[in-house]
């Protein structure tokens, strides 16, 4: 079935269509209505789901994380604030190995107060243990849902699905909706190797003496490598299923590119059609997006960015004293191949300033007129 | 222009910051308004007043006036106002809040300020609603009522803030309504004068969100409302149980005292530095 759904609303039928069994959330713009259309589902006896409405960001996760230990397929979402003031409680969801899924709008953080597009709020949670995977339009965004659960069930470890502020929250796209119980057969009720249970007892996340603490966290390590080439899978058979797939990445129009732009979220959008331009032109430029940020895909980034003499990277996101956060993880997994691209970080569009096609042509005007960058961070699309 | 209204602009930061974010026949206005009466009246100038909010259609209040103001986050406003008030106790500190700001995400610290018994005033807009991020139910949305996470009613039971907070160990607890404007100029003002904790709840009314998705009609009927079931702690004494259901009594709730805790902290001080010197 197609509609015309915004971003949230595609969120909403994601999780509607996983099945999800408890659910709580607390408001904040730009979420909010991911949280209003559940409610209206669940009301309507649609959703056949435990929703909670909850005091704050933090209870919403607690909350959630009791009901998986029990065996539930869960769901929150939020954004900026209430991202951070879950902090805490993400650490303790991915440490007790619980497969949540949950969605941020990516908004700016305070001070001073903005609630447009920035991805700051969910990058400076990228060492918490969390599976994040970005989504570009409101398809994406539905059928990522449906993907996270599968990839969150089969190596317990949480799922963050992340979508733009407004560019995809608000904004009305065309998505096909799957029917027919398709997603039933594709997603199997969660059976859990591990739950609180009283007919077979166990004691869960109890204190760990440093003699066994750092196996623990070896174990999350392994999950995330594997996390990978489960994320792979998924996606490979959702694409037989339904004829859709997005990788870990992808590369658009990268044959025999000597530049490519690395892009995540709705900026890959714009900058499908600036590479396509250029491309008639004759210049020798491509895309990548990057999907999937934690694991990073390490490998994929390697074999995609190898022979090309420059990488331009577009960060909606800064880690102050630093930079860019997606320039710095391709910086990363370049460092020790021997022959490597140059890297050139821009950091753009913060707290929802637009990335238009103008800018993004800046970004790679300025990398190819330069060997190498001027700066370690080059600020685009500032106020003179 | 009439002198009550030229006395309220005397206040207001009239190039910077307006036309300001509250829908028209919005009560938060009532209340800016009532603010300013009462510290006008008892005198403070300016800069010796500190304005304090979270976040929500209440937490713009600060916004709007030329004091020293703080806009917070959701639900924190009590305790970076602690702060405040310790470090400077020479200035006055209210604190701006709405009904999910203090009871939801900042409930804790609403019980904990009260408990510690800061010098703070802390002024309560309860709308019954998330009013600012459109119409969510709130810990004082009565059981039984609409709201867009509770399409058809609400199933939990509210919070009354008032009566919170005098459990708590607030010195002070004042009720009003924006329809009864001048007996909120002095509750604020009363509240203003207490040392120690002190709060001031104002029933107000959010006809946009609360008010539509109930069918309570336009703000004009909301506060008539107000009018109609709002009935004075004095004529509250003499009613039972029954007959004060539903009914919003208003006034001065509680007016007691209790030890503050910059002056317990200040003797615990001079304790600590008797002891140091005996060499314990
Ligand atoms: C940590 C965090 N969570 C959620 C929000 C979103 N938020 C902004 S205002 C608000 C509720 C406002 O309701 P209330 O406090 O009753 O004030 P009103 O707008 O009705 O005056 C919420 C949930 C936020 N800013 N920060």
């Amino acid at each position: 079935m197609r509609k015309v759904l915004t971003g949230n609303q595609a969120v909403a039928y994601g999780v509607f269509l996983s099945r999800a069994e408890v659910i709580s959330a607390y408001p904040i713009t730009p979420q909010t209505t991911i949280m209003e259309n559940l409610a209206e589902l669940w009301a309507d006896g649609v959703l056949e789901a435990k929703f909670l409405r909850v005091e704050s960001e933090h209870s919403a996760m607690a909350s959630i994380i009791g009901a998986s230990m029990v065996g539930a397929r869960t769901f929150t979402a939020t954004s900026s604030q209430g991202l951070a003031l879950m902090h805490e409680m993400l650490h303790w969801a991915a440490g007790a190995r619980l497969p949540i899924v949950m969605v941020n709008v990516n908004r700016a953080l305070g001070a001073p107060w903005n609630i447009w597009s920035d991805q700051t709020d969910s990058l400076s949670q990228r060492d918490t243990g969390w599976i994040q995977l970005y989504c570009e339009n409101n398809q994406e965004v539905l059928d990522t849902i449906i993907q996270a659960y599968m990839i969150a069930e089969t190596v317990s470890i949480p799922v963050m699905v992340v979508l733009d502020a407004f560019f995809l929250s608000h904004t009305s796209e065309v998505v096909e909706i799957p029917e027919g119980g398709e997603v039933e057969k594709f997603l199997p009720p969660y059976r859990p190797r591990y739950r609180l249970d009283v007919n077979d007892p166990h004691s869960f996340n109890l204190m760990v003496s440093p003699d066994y603490y750092q196996e623990f966290r070896y174990k999350i390590q392994m999950a995330m490598e594997e996390a990978k080439v489960v994320a792979e899978e998924v996606d490979g058979r959702f694409a037989k299923v339904f004829s859709r797939g997005y990788g870990l990445v992808e590369d658009y129009l990268c044959d025999e590119a000597e530049l490519i732009l690395v892009t995540t979220g709705t900026v890959t959008s714009t900058s499908r059609q600036v590479i396509s331009q250029l491309r008639q032109k004759g210049q020798r430029v491509g895309l990548l997006k990057i999907k999937m940020f934690r694991p990073f895909p390490v490998q994929e980034v390697r074999a995609h960015l190898k022979g090309v003499q420059k990488v331009a990277v577009i960060d909606r996101n800064i880690s102050f004293g630093c930079g860019g956060i997606f320039a710095q993880e391709i910086k990363a997994a370049l460092c020790d191949q021997g022959e490597r691209p140059q890297v050139f970080s821009f950091v753009t569009g913060l707290g929802g300033r637009d990335i238009t096609p103008s800018v993004i042509s800046e970004v790679i005007e300025y990398t190819r007129r330069n060997d190498r960058p001027e700066k370690e961070v080059i600020w685009v699309g500032m106020r003179g | 222009m009439r002198e009550i209204t030229k006395l309220i602009h005397k206040y207001l930061r009239h190039d910077k910051k307006f036309p300001h974010v509250w829908c028209p026949g919005c009560g938060n206005g009532i209340i800016l308004g009532a603010l300013i009466r009462a510290i006008d009246r008892l005198g403070f100038t300016k800069d010796e007043i500190v304005l304090v909010s979270g976040i929500g259609c209440s937490g713009r209040l600060p916004v709007y006036v030329d004091f020293n103001t703080l806009h917070t986050t959701h639900g924190r406003a009590l305790a970076f106002a602690t702060g405040i008030k310790l470090a400077k106790p020479e200035l006055t500190v209210i604190v701006i809040m709405g009904d999910g700001d203090a009871m939801a995400i900042g409930g804790n610290h609403f019980i904990h300020a009260a408990r510690r018994n800061v010098d703070l005033t802390a002024i309560i807009f309860n709308n019954s609603i998330y009013g600012m991020t459109g119409g969510q139910y709130s810990p004082t949305t009565p059981y039984g009522m609409r709201a867009s996470t509770a399409p058809y009613m609400n199933i939990e039971h509210d919070f009354k803030i008032s009566e919170l907070a005098v459990t708590a160990g607030a010195v002070f607890v004042g009720r009003g309504t924006v329809y009864h404007a001048r007996l909120l100029d002095s509750l604020i003002e009363k509240a203003l004068l207490k040392k120690g904790f002190g709060i001031v709840e104002v029933i107000t009314h959010c006809h946009v969100q609360y008010g539509r998705q109930n069918k309570l009609g336009s703000a004009v009927d909301m506060m008539k409302w107000q009018r109609d079931n709002a009935i004075s702690v004095e004529k509250a004494e003499k009613l039972s149980p029954e007959e004060k259901r539903g009914k919003i009594i208003i006034g001065v709730l509680v007016d007691r005292e209790l030890p503050v805790y910059q002056d317990e902290y200040e003797r615990i001080k001079e304790r600590a530095k008797v002891s140091t010197v005996r060499g314990r």
